[in-house]
């Protein structure tokens, strides 16, 4: 299963400079895991104890999947994911 | 309809439903045509109540100097409104935003200051609030924290809504002071069980990252998150393809914005399609597009063109 992960500036250090890669998983708990076997260390500055990290925002196909079901927002072929930073001081 | 003067005839805007863009039959996106207000943008509405409520609060008095941050319509909303009423007015600007927009401010005798592009409509904010400081006897309405702005939506926009389409499922607005949102979404979900109300929040490529942006560090005084259902985050490259959409398959000729709300309305509306749910999906058109004209991006050939030409301006 393909899905598209657009890649913040800010993280393109885990992917050799690519804006975009491609990932598999069911859930983005999975994507995030398939990920980090080839892009390692993304994982860790996008999800913190099983949860996404507070200042980052994760969109799938550009809806805040902090309304979905969070990194258990369940993923089909096709879909696109988006990583942002929240940047300094962040929301709320 | 008649009205007694231009101020009267505010609101009642058209509501149309987009034949060709809506998924199916079962699933229809509506159109609330906003920019057929006086000025020619939905924030005529939150601009004339604000001037209304700080007159009636005895804020406001004849002689007084009006002052807002602004990237655009709501100054030229207050604008008009002042000049008619006879007061000054003061407003701060990202000095990245169009030539047109600056253009119809002083048409209406507003006075610009400008601020410095980098940290966009946040900037705005902060320097209109030094300037506040160092006029006391300047009125700032301050759209991002007056409750007479989504109080405009709740009295106004809201029960127009409803009045035409009581089976609405779905409102959709772009996320900016997010009055629209708090003050339509408060109203239909009091009226309307299960009503799903959608934010469409701006996103700018890395080198503008423009700052009406809830993650960028300035949250709006009235934003709510609960009255939210959920929110979209529209690069610029969908929101001028879906404002182009808009223009060749519906003739609505729309500013940038509305692109991003129509792409978070196809969005809710084709995840319904799939779903196999019925659902009336209303988002708004802010405004039209003639302030956007010299950006290029009606005429450019494709959709990249159009992008690239936007690059680096705030769109919304």
């Amino acid at each position: 299963m393909a899905i598209e992960v657009r890649i913040p500036t800010i993280l393109r250090t885990y992917t050799d400079g690519q804006k975009a890669v491609e990932g598999a998983g069911t859930t983005l708990d999975e994507l995030f895991t398939d990920l980090d076997s080839r892009h390692a260390g993304l994982r860790e500055r996008v999800v913190d104890g099983g949860e996404l990290r507070r200042f980052v925002n994760v969109y799938l196909n550009d809806e805040d999947v902090r309304f979905l079901d969070g990194i258990a927002t369940k993923l089909t072929d096709g879909d696109s994911v988006t990583i942002l930073p929240a940047v300094a001081g962040g929301a709320r | 309809m008649r009205y007694d003067s231009p101020l009267a005839a505010v609101g009642n805007t058209p509501l149309v439903r987009l034949p060709r863009l809506s998924p199916s039959a079962e699933v229809s996106v509506w159109a609330k045509l906003e920019d057929r207000n006086p000025t020619g943008s939905v924030k005529d509405r939150p601009a004339l109540h604000m001037i209304e409520q700080a007159e009636a609060d005895g804020v406001l008095t004849p002689g007084c100097t009006i002052l807002e941050p602004t990237s655009g319509n709501t100054g030229i909303s207050l604008a008009m409104a002042a000049r008619l009423k006879g007061y000054r007015i003061v407003c701060v600007m990202p000095e990245n935003t169009s030539s047109e927009r600056r253009e119809l401010l002083a048409m209406w005798g507003a006075e610009i200051i400008s601020s410095p592009a980098a940290g966009g409509s946040n900037t705005a904010v902060r320097v209109a609030k030094e300037l506040a400081a160092e006029h006391p006897d300047w009125v700032m309405l301050y759209q991002y924290g007056n409750a007479a702005n989504p109080g405009a939506h709740y009295a106004t926009t809201g029960p127009e809504i409803l009045a035409d389409l009581p089976t609405i499922t779905h409102f959709v607005a772009g996320l900016g002071t997010t009055g629209t949102l708090m003050g339509v979404g408060r109203y239909l979900r009091e009226k309307v069980p299960g009503v799903a109300i959608v934010a469409a929040e701006p996103r700018y490529d890395d080198v503008v990252y423009g700052l009406r942006n809830l993650d960028e560090g300035f949250v709006p005084e009235l934003y709510d998150e609960s009255v939210l259902t959920t929110r979209y985050s529209v690069g610029s490259e969908d929101a001028v393809r879906r404002t182009r959409e808009l223009l060749s398959q519906e003739g609505i000729f729309a500013g940038v914005s509305t692109g991003a709300a129509l792409h978070a309305a196809l969005g809710v509306a084709n995840k319904a399609a799939r779903a196999g749910q019925r659902a009336d999906v209303v988002f708004v058109v802010a405004d039209g597009g003639w302030k956007y004209l010299s950006t290029g991006i009606y005429t450019a050939e494709s959709t990249e063109a159009a992008v690239a030409a936007l690059h680096g301006q705030l769109w919304a």
